[in-house]
């Protein structure tokens, strides 16, 4: 899963070359071999390093108190949305749910690697919700419907509708 | 910027030692652990930063990393590493180690718990010629990793002492005078005691949470093979039974059966078939013959028992079907029913009724039941967006409309699915979507409907299921699917439809809509026993008297464990809920899928005209019920076990246990003179009939059916060994031993019909009718733990005794299987198989699959033409090597590069395969 999104985001950030990723441990966490270096392990730490060699700076934040809250996010993904029980799920989406409804991306104002990161990760949760749960969560599906539509983003992950039309969730037909 | 701590919590360490290696001035104040000072977070999180431009930070490694930068220190790659690390490895580790040690005084066994991430640290350390984790001066990586080791490190039985370059590091760091003012601001010195009141607050870690444990899936069938060792209280007791006489015979089944006083009460459903389609060979194992199984079992037991079963006839595909045929639903309906009828009494399935759902009961009942629901207050109402054609003036329901695939862009994707690429769609998502009638373009309208509302039923059904789930034998696929489903959570469900076809919504702001079929159908064995007794009620509303065993195929087990037992709930009137879900895995065609679309497989009511007996058919489906996982019809297989099992087996044993007496006793059962080897032959019969009792009374009816084949194998060797038709050559003694073994023989052959009833009802009474065998017998032979009796004493007199089954032959075979394997399609479409043939790369999914020996001629194989490619091939791919190790230019190379994969394409046709390149396997997430 780690690499597939590593993937997409270089083709997000137009890396001509792909690197190559392998996976360490149960959790599969992905590793990148590095020639001017020691490999880099964990998801945030190569995607951030990507942002860089990619010199977009701008994703990790353009000021300290929003490269702090970019990093809050990514440490968030990588804590919260990777293993998580039913009755996370429901605190997840409404802690979510409540600081999304001032703002249009995750760190304020601005895109970064933070929306991308959470988006790829929220995937699972926001395919599995009801239409009564997404009229709900009405900040976040609304960030969510904008990010996945966000140019370049999406590649790997089928578009969820965000429309009122869902009687079904995905996964239980 | 204003940081807010709390005492004795070990996450604050960490942000107050880096405002002090940082000297950042920032204003520290001190709350409670409950205080919530992050607006957005529901529970409440410390130690958090609220930073100047009015943001809140809640992670303290972020608030760290910023203290760091605006110090003037930026994280590197490196710390960033350390960072991610400790928030995902290292930290629930320690939140357990922290759990055992405050909470539960546990500490001697944290090293346990943290020893695999501290292994981690201390051979990166060893690796490293620094002081510090990323280099000569202390970074932010090395004040997090401090802070997160000191609380559980202080006075812990962690040896540091052998790992040198770890120790060294901590010291270091730990020696700051830093760290120890912030030490001493958080624990106060009070060390483990001070951090209770924060851990109490949190909720437990949930690190070793198991998995689902798969059960296992050994059976007592199977785990016992070898040659049993009886014991001589079992030879004295199985001895006694032979010699006790026959129950009286049991009354006949008087209809309306129902619920008696006294008896075991047992409801017996199977899961209704849809009636649009001809069932399959693995629609019938999966419910209606393995319920007619257990439900003829059930009474040879003597229970009181009542099997329903119908057809489901509401619904968008009888719609279709009925436009597609020219027909009215109701004409479909009727027409299909009676096939259903027919393929279900050519297999000898004995209903005591075989309703159908479009009945007044039907929408009586579901009415009630919807209205119970209303007033319960257990539905919601909702707008939904659906595809409209404004052309037919009706909403369209999923299967209604085609379009390009979102996915994979497959032409003729349907409404629900995509047949290429198998994914679910949405009807809306839909590229240019068509109304499949009229071919117009149909537009999004909105249309309100009702949901159940199961979210709010869910923890009333969780203690249903455990009760019933405990209590009742649920096979392990039902149980693990139900556990799925409450994992997930349940969402309310839309019980309502726009369409014609169904049991109508009595609701007046619901007029024109209908209940969709999941919440219409179930109710159908409602309202099919209704149909059967007025006195319908009797079964479907007495918890107390009944047990309801319903029998499926896998993929039902949502609809009858979770969806269907809410609707009845809600519905709060006393109804009878499942106690024994019985769900079969799938059966496989020659390993590969039915399919009625490709033609493969053999459908109902084709088996018939096979020329194979349906009692045979019926035997080999229940040898390879799909029980615990999913098995495979095979030809060649059918052929071998009515061969070596049901030909060399149990029909030679009984055929010839018969024969000796017509042969020589003049068709009359000769004087029985047990000796200690039939007694002990007696009590190896005792313990299989035991097994199989046992085995059934689970519904484990595959596992059953060998202990039948086991007592015809003990009773082959017994003649085998006694050799009765030598003896009845020899002196007195010897014809008397010729007697008794064809005597204990006969009556093993009685005791196999009685076992055999359930799975071969024709073989079993025709066993009975050549040995003019009491009727008696069968509802005695099975009482209690089984009780094997002499049912045919000396000087009963047997009829005609011949053969009972015929061998298959191996030509027979082949041809059946050429006729089922796929090809039928071909004869009757020879059209349409031209079509398919052209489309073969492009869509092979939907391609006849050919026996692998006509692969060859099919694809057209040109093997000349494939041999030059070769070597064309071979010496393009010469060339192409020479310029790159020329270092030719690279359009050049390009160039020759495309030559080379177009001969690459052009062998793959000639050798048939497909032109494109084999498809790169996804890489493991």
């Amino acid at each position: 899963m780690a690499l597939r999104e590593l993937s997409s985001l270089e083709k997000y950030l137009g890396l001509k070359k792909p690197n190559k990723y392998s996976t360490q441990g149960d959790k599969k966490i992905p590793v990148l071999q590095n020639n001017n270096g020691p490999p880099l392990v964990g998801l945030v730490t190569i995607a951030c390093h990507l942002v860089k060699e990619a010199k977009r700076p701008e994703l990790l934040g353009d000021s300290a108190e929003s490269r702090a809250v970019v990093q809050q996010w990514l440490e968030f993904r990588v804590t919260r949305l990777d293993s998580y029980s039913k009755e996370d799920i429901k605190t997840i989406l409404k802690d979510l749910n409540a600081y999304l409804q001032d703002k249009v991306y995750m760190a304020g104002n601005q895109f970064t690697l933070a929306d991308t990161l959470i988006y790829y990760g929220i995937h699972p949760l926001i395919v599995d919700l009801a239409i009564q749960e997404k009229e709900q969560y009405v900040n976040v599906t609304r960030w969510f419907n904008h990010i996945q539509h966000y140019p370049g983003i999406r590649h790997h992950l089928p578009p969820v509708v965000v429309l009122r039309n869902r009687i079904y969730t995905s996964r239980h037909h | 910027m204003k940081l807010f701590v709390s005492e004795g919590n070990p996450h604050c360490l960490k942000v107050l030692a880096a405002v002090e290696v940082t000297g950042v001035h920032c204003e520290a104040q001190y709350v409670s652990h409950e205080e919530k000072v992050v607006p957005f977070l529901s529970r409440p999180a410390l130690p958090a930063l609220l930073l100047p431009n009015g943001q809140h930070l809640f992670s303290s490694n972020a608030i760290c990393r910023y203290m760091f930068e605006v110090s003037g220190v930026e994280s590197t790659e490196l710390c960033n590493q350390w960072l991610e690390w400790e928030a995902t490895d290292l930290q629930p580790a320690l939140l357990q180690a922290l759990h055992m040690t405050v909470l539960q005084g546990k500490g001697s066994e944290v090293s346990k718990v943290i020893q695999g991430p501290l292994n981690y640290l201390v051979q990166s350390l060893s690796k490293i010629n620094t002081p510090y984790l990323t280099g000569e001066a202390v970074s932010v990586a090395d004040v997090v990793l401090w802070a997160a080791l000191y609380p559980i490190l202080l006075d812990s039985g962690v040896a540091l002492g052998e790992h040198k370059s770890f120790k060294l590091w901590f010291d270091r760091v730990n020696g700051m005078h830093a760290c120890q003012t912030a030490a001493q601001k958080v624990l106060q010195g009070k060390g483990h005691e001070c951090m209770k009141s924060y851990m109490q607050r949190q909720p437990a870690p949930q690190i070793s949470q198991c998995r689902d444990m798969q059960p296992s899936n050994s059976t007592p069938a199977e785990a016992d093979e070898g040659e049993r060792l009886v014991s001589e209280e079992e030879i004295e007791a199985a001895a006694l039974t032979w010699n006790k006489g026959l129950s009286p015979q049991a009354t006949e089944r008087k209809h309306p059966i129902l619920p008696q006083e006294g008896k075991r009460n047992i409801l017996l459903t199977s899961a209704l078939p849809y009636v649009n389609n001809v069932p399959h060979l693995g629609n019938i194992i999966g419910c209606v013959l393995s319920a007619d199984v257990f439900s003829r079992y059930g009474r040879l037991r003597g229970w009181n028992l009542l099997f329903v079963c119908g057809t489901d006839e509401y619904g968008t595909a009888t719609e279709n079907k009925a436009r597609e045929e020219g027909l009215t639903p109701q004409q479909i309906c009727d027409k299909y029913h009676a096939v259903h009828s027919s393929i279900y009494k050519w297999f000898q399935i004995d209903f005591d009724f075989f309703g159908r759902t479009t009945t007044e009961k039907q929408t009586e009942i579901a009415q009630d039941i919807f209205w119970r629901l209303h007033k319960n207050d257990f539905l919601v109402e909702d707008t939904v967006e659906q595809l409209c054609c404004e052309n037919c003036k009706r909403f369209l329901a999923d299967r209604f409309v085609e379009g390009i695939c979102p996915h994979c862009s497959y032409p003729e994707a349907r409404g629900d699915q995509c047949d290429k690429c198998g994914r679910l769609i949405n009807a809306v998502e839909l590229k240019e979507p068509q109304c499949k009638v009229c071919r117009q373009t149909p537009v999004i309208r909105t249309s309100k409907h009702l949901f159940l509302d199961l979210p709010k039923l869910e923890s009333q059904l969780e203690q249903w299921l455990d009760k019933s789930t405990s209590g009742g034998d649920w096979t392990p696929n039902a149980k693990q699917i139900t556990r799925s489903w409450l994992r997930d959570g349940l969402k309310p469900r839309c019980i309502t439809r726009d369409l014609h076809w169904g049991t109508p919504v009595p609701h007046p702001d619901f007029k024109e809509k209908v209940f969709y079929v999941w919440f219409d159908a179930p109710i159908g064995y409602l309202s099919i026993t209704a149909n059967y007794t007025d006195k319908w009620e009797k079964w479907w509303k007495n918890p107390q008297q009944v047990e309801l065993y319903n029998f499926m195929a896998k993929d039902n087990v949502p609809f009858h464990s979770v969806v269907f037992p809410c609707s009845l709930l809600g519905a709060q009137d006393n109804y009878t809920l499942v106690n024994h879900l019985v769900a079969t895995e799938y059966l496989n065609y020659e390993d590969t899928k039915f399919s009625k679309s490709r033609g493969v497989g053999v459908f109902g009511d084709m088996a018939k005209d096979t020329g194979i007996p349906s009692d045979v058919w019926r035997f080999y489906l229940l040898y390879v019920r799909p029980e615990g996982q999913d098995s495979a019809f095979s030809w060649a297989d059918m052929a071998m076990k009515n061969n070596s099992e049901l030909l060399n087996n149990l029909g030679n044993f009984i055929n010839r246990a018969g024969m000796f007496v017509m042969k020589f006793f003049e068709g009359c059962v000769p004087v029985m003179d047990l000796q200690h080897e039939d007694k002990r032959l007696l009590a190896l019969v005792g313990w299989e009939l035991q097994q199989y009792i046992q085995l059934m009374d689970k519904v484990k009816i595959r596992d059953a059916l060998k202990h039948i084949l086991n007592i015809s194998r003990h009773g082959n060797q017994y003649i085998q060994v006694n050799e009765p038709w030598k003896k009845i050559k020899g002196g007195d003694t010897e014809r008397q031993r010729a007697g008794t073994v064809t005597g204990v023989s006969v009556n093993i052959a009685c005791l196999l019909s009685v076992m055999l009833l359930p799975y071969m009802p024709t073989v079993s009474q025709t066993i009975r009718d050549q040995l003019n065998a009491p009727q008696s017998c069968i509802n005695t032979m099975l009482q209690g733990t089984g009780t094997f009796v002499c049912a045919l004493s000396a000087g009963h007199r047997v009829g005609t005794v011949s053969p009972l089954f015929q061998k298959l032959e191996a030509d027979q075979i082949e041809a059946l299987k050429k006729k089922f394997g796929g090809q039928q399609l071909e004869d009757e479409l020879p059209q349409k198989k031209k079509t398919a043939q052209n489309a073969a790369s492009a869509q092979p999914v939907t391609v006849p699959v050919p026996a692998a020996a006509e692969v060859t001629t099919v694809n057209g194989v040109d093997s000349e033409k494939a041999k030059q490619l070769t070597q064309a091939v071979a010496e393009q791919g010469d060339k192409v090597r020479a310029l790159k190790a020329q270092k030719a230019e690279k359009a050049v190379i390009t160039a020759e590069v495309a030559k080379l994969l177009d001969l690459k394409k052009q062998l793959a046709v000639a050798e048939g395969k497909s032109p494109e390149p084999a498809p790169q396997k996804s890489k493991k997430k």
